[in-house]
């Protein structure tokens, strides 16, 4: 059946009341019933809930095959945590046909492309997916299908029990002896910890792993103890050098920054860049250095920004440190400025995955935003974004926040280079669709601003401000007059991972990439 | 024209390609890399054979490792090599000729 954004979802898919995507807010309204976990009692006072391995504390909770263990991705790049859990898991205890739901996967986690291999693994479950385990899943390789779902939809399928965690692991740069988790205070920290606090309060059993034992009570926590079974102490839980970054720093490129006060220029031509407007920038190139410019046009103004969210960096920081932004509301942190500020500098709050971008609770930070400033890796004249498979097709990305921000904020602006090597950004059809058109309000390149025609209101003001756009189908014919049509991706028909949109409906596949060769044609 | 010694021009950097050309006996034999294969390969190896028609070379082994080069940057790769194959210098390279 076609969905809403054009794309041929099996019906094979479309079981136990599964729906294709219908376009924005279609669940709005809807009812919905939470799973609840069923947790183990510990009544009687326990002294410290340290246990000596990770084999212990899985054995502790009851850990067997065909069990789906949740992670969460504050470390990043630098996470030891999935692949320590699941070599214990399956290499001291034997364990097979496991589940990973993570909030994130990287190409640190490129050893569970073996388990993988191996059948051990056997589902994942996850936003992000790069590196050899991108490569594997997109081979097939992977016995069940994937499941790719946004920052927001992943705790909107775990409350209601779509995916039912057996295990939650929670890395934490500290905790006490009783399971309070904070992402600061240790070696290997991490700030927020937003990601893992719905696996904790929803999962059958809550592991932590820290590297960085504290005193009793380490407060104000990220996890509370009450949802936590067991404490794991291990050497170290991270590399902190690519947990977070140096400070990010604002390109000097001259063209991300010609696109950056493009960027700022769209942002305060509408009427929604007002005093106290919110708003949520990547940190990408231009993305971030969108903030430089639209500071100016605030001194202009003199206004102020109500408040920030998402991934949080540096620069954003210094904006809340010099009161040009009310309050900063943190789901997870890229570098040390925005690590070492968490809970420290007045008005910078950690946040939930749930509380940023669930579209099934009862309104989640994205749903006030004003301006949300995204990359893209390709975006096609229906606007749709993809940022999830390279152009060879093999899952290389990562959703993230970007389908909820975009869904939820007044205006989405989609920043980018019109090509980037031979790889034209805007194209016909994108490769997958993890972002739906009509979602997205505005597209800034570096050969011209285009304008979704659903919103002639920005079109308007970008009129009223002599901003010049064009058809978005003008920008694909100048990129392929630059790089030449490219040829459709080959695929076989096994789906090897199911997108879901943000509500929870399916928004794309991903099939098995036929392998290539010249000869072909 | 007929390649004389091996040769080579360009680079593995991003957006460039690196050519290699080299003495052959039966017809051109093209092995192709490329890092946007799966939707240009079929575009690069037509302009690569294009291009070596162009110049007249018949018999080559010609390998093109591409990094994402656009269609100029091949051609040019390409016609570099193979006038360093035949020690042209830039005084015999048919400037308006063969090269356009």
């Amino acid at each position: 059946m076609k969905n809403a954004v054009g794309r041929e979802i099996p019906d094979f898919l479309l079981e136990n009341g599964k729906e294709v995507y219908q376009g924005k807010n279609y669940m709005d309204g809807k009812y919905l019933q939470k799973a609840a976990p069923k947790t183990r009692r510990y009544e009687k006072p326990q002294e410290s809930k340290i246990v000596e391995s990770l084999a212990d504390a899985l054995r502790q909770c009851g850990a067997k095959s065909g069990m789906t263990f949740s992670f969460h991705h504050h470390l990043r790049d630098g996470d030891f945590v999935v692949n320590m859990v699941m070599k214990a898991a399956i290499e001291e205890l034997g364990l097979e046909d496991l589940t990973i739901a993570a909030s994130s996967l990287g190409s640190a986690h490129d050893p569970i492309a073996d388990y993988i291999e191996q059948g051990k693994v056997i589902g994942i479950q996850t936003s992000g997916i790069r590196g050899r385990m991108g490569e594997v899943v997109s081979k097939g390789k992977l016995k069940t299908r994937a499941i790719i779902r946004s920052h927001g939809g992943r705790p909107r399928a775990i409350e209601a029990g779509e995916v039912h965690i057996d295990i939650a692991f929670i890395a934490a740069p500290t905790s006490d002896c009783v399971g309070n988790c904070r992402g600061i205070g240790g070696k290997s920290n991490c700030g927020s910890m937003g990601y893992a606090m719905t696996d904790a309060k929803y999962a059958d059993h809550v592991v932590v792993v820290t590297d960085c034992l504290v005193d009793f009570p380490n407060m104000p926590a990220s996890v509370e103890a009450i949802d936590v079974d067991a404490v794991v102490v291990v050497d170290s839980i991270g590399n902190p050098k690519k947990i977070a970054s140096a400070a990010a720093r604002i390109s000097q490129n001259p063209r991300d920054l010609m696109m950056a006060e493009d960027v700022a220029k769209v942002i305060a031509s509408t009427p929604y860049f007002k005093d106290g407007f919110s708003f949520q920038t990547g940190v990408g190139g231009p993305s971030l250095a969108a903030n430089l410019f639209l500071e100016k046009y605030m001194d202009e103004r003199n206004i102020k920004m109500g408040w920030a969210i998402g991934g949080i960096c540096g620069p954003m920081v210094e904006m809340l440190k010099k009161g040009k932004v009310g309050k900063v509301i943190d789901v997870q942190d890229f570098d040390l400025d925005a690590v070492n500020s968490i809970n420290q500098t007045p008005n910078h709050f950690e946040m939930s995955a749930s509380q940023y971008a669930n579209p099934a609770n009862k309104g989640a930070f994205v749903n006030k935003l004003d301006f949300v400033v995204l990359a893209a890796l390709e975006i096609d004249t229906g606007f749709n974004v993809n940022v999830l498979t390279g152009s060879d097709g093999i899952l290389r990305g990562a959703p993230g926040g970007h389908p909820d921000t975009a869904a939820g904020s007044k205006c989405c602006i989609i920043v980018t280079p019109l090509i980037r090597g031979r790889m034209a950004t805007v194209c016909e059809h994108v490769v997958t669709v993890t972002t739906p058109g009509d979602c997205v309000d505005v597209l800034v390149t570096d050969y011209g601003i285009a304008v979704n025609p659903l919103r002639p209101d920005l079109i308007e003001c970008l009129d009223n401000a002599g901003i010049k756009h064009v058809p978005i189908e003008e920008l694909k014919e100048k990129a392929y007059s630059m790089v030449g049509r490219p040829d459709d991706l080959q695929w076989e028909d096994e789906v090897v991972a199911v997108l879901e949109a943000r509500d929870g409906t399916i928004l794309d596949v991903i099939r098995k990439i036929k392998p290539y060769s010249l000869e072909n044609d | 024209m007929e390649i004389l010694k091996p040769a080579m021009a360009g680079t593995l950097e991003s957006s460039d390609a690196q050519v290699m050309v080299e003495p052959g006996e039966d017809g051109i034999e093209l092995t192709l890399e490329s890092s946007v294969m799966n939707q240009y390969g079929r575009q690069i190896k037509a302009t690569v054979l294009e291009t070596l028609e162009r110049l007249g070379v018949e018999n080559a082994r010609v390998a093109v490792v591409d990094k994402g080069a656009l269609d100029c940057t091949i051609k040019a790769r390409v016609e570099c090599a193979v006038f360093r194959s035949c020690g042209k210098s830039s005084a015999d390279i048919p400037w308006g000729g063969a090269v356009r």
